[in-house]
């Protein structure tokens, strides 16, 4: 399974994303995250600890979630990204348009 | 060493097309961490291009992957059966203007992860080389 979901009490949504994140399985994170956004979730964490590549669907898909969720209200953050990919979004300007935390618990204590 | 592999115009075998080339290619020229994220990002965003705008998804053609291991070098030359394209008419997706588009990184993010970038004149062809290390 290329990606987890939960939920931790505050309500925050949690996903996991194993692997990759690219061109072939961006349509499963998306269906997943806005099932989550039209069942009333706003607050979400994408966790990036145990993804070795993300390629510029991926980036893709993260943005045009972005959007939707704060068009809804809410945030979604990224946490856990490893030297690479955090140079990605660096690289890209992306980490410009998203608050990045270095752990999944470091995001859900701020939100 | 040299590997080909032709790889069917359907997204969902990027994935599996990626870690065959990653596992395949031969240990000691690239460092286990650009193998990881380098080849493997490059690798899936070449695929994808080709796949979709070469291609166009197209089940009857199929996207030849050829992969040249050499003591100094990685090559990995990803053609398509398509019209191909200009590169130079890809606007800079850093741009303000663009940060918030859904498309359009795939080619910056390879010309910054390897060493060299080059087309064929036709455009339906992409030569990626990431050197030793």
């Amino acid at each position: 399974m290329t990606f987890s979901i939960k939920k931790d009490a505050k309500g925050v949504v949690v996903v996991g994303v194993d692997g990759q994140l690219i061109v072939g399985n961006r349509q499963e994170l998306k269906q997943k995250v806005l099932e989550s956004l039209e069942g009333g979730s706003r607050k979400f964490v994408i966790d990036f600890s145990t993804t070795g590549y993300i390629d510029s669907s991926g980036l893709g898909v993260l943005v045009s979630l972005s959007k939707k969720i704060r068009e809804q209200g809410g945030d979604l953050r990224l946490a856990g990204l490893n030297e690479d990919l955090q140079t990605l979004f660096e690289l890209t300007k992306l980490d410009t348009l998203f608050t990045i935390s270095k752990t999944p618990a470091e995001a859900l204590a701020a939100f | 060493m040299e590997l080909l592999l032709r790889v069917p115009s359907d997204l969902s075998f990027v994935a599996e097309a990626v870690e065959l080339v990653a596992t395949h290619t031969p240990s000691g020229i690239l460092s286990p961490r650009r193998v990881q994220f380098n080849l493997r990002t490059v690798l899936a965003e070449a695929l994808a291009n080709a796949i979709t705008y070469g291609n166009r998804e197209d089940p009857t053609k199929k996207v030849e992957v050829r992969v040249e291991a050499r003591s100094a070098y990685i090559r990995v030359t990803v053609t398509d059966s398509g019209e191909g394209f200009d590169p130079s008419g890809v606007p800079d997706p850093t741009a303000p203007a663009g940060l918030e588009r859904e498309d359009g990184r795939g080619l910056f993010v390879i010309r910054h992860l390897v060493d060299a970038v080059d087309f064929n004149a036709k455009g339906n062809a992409v030569c990626l080389t990431l050197r030793a290390g």
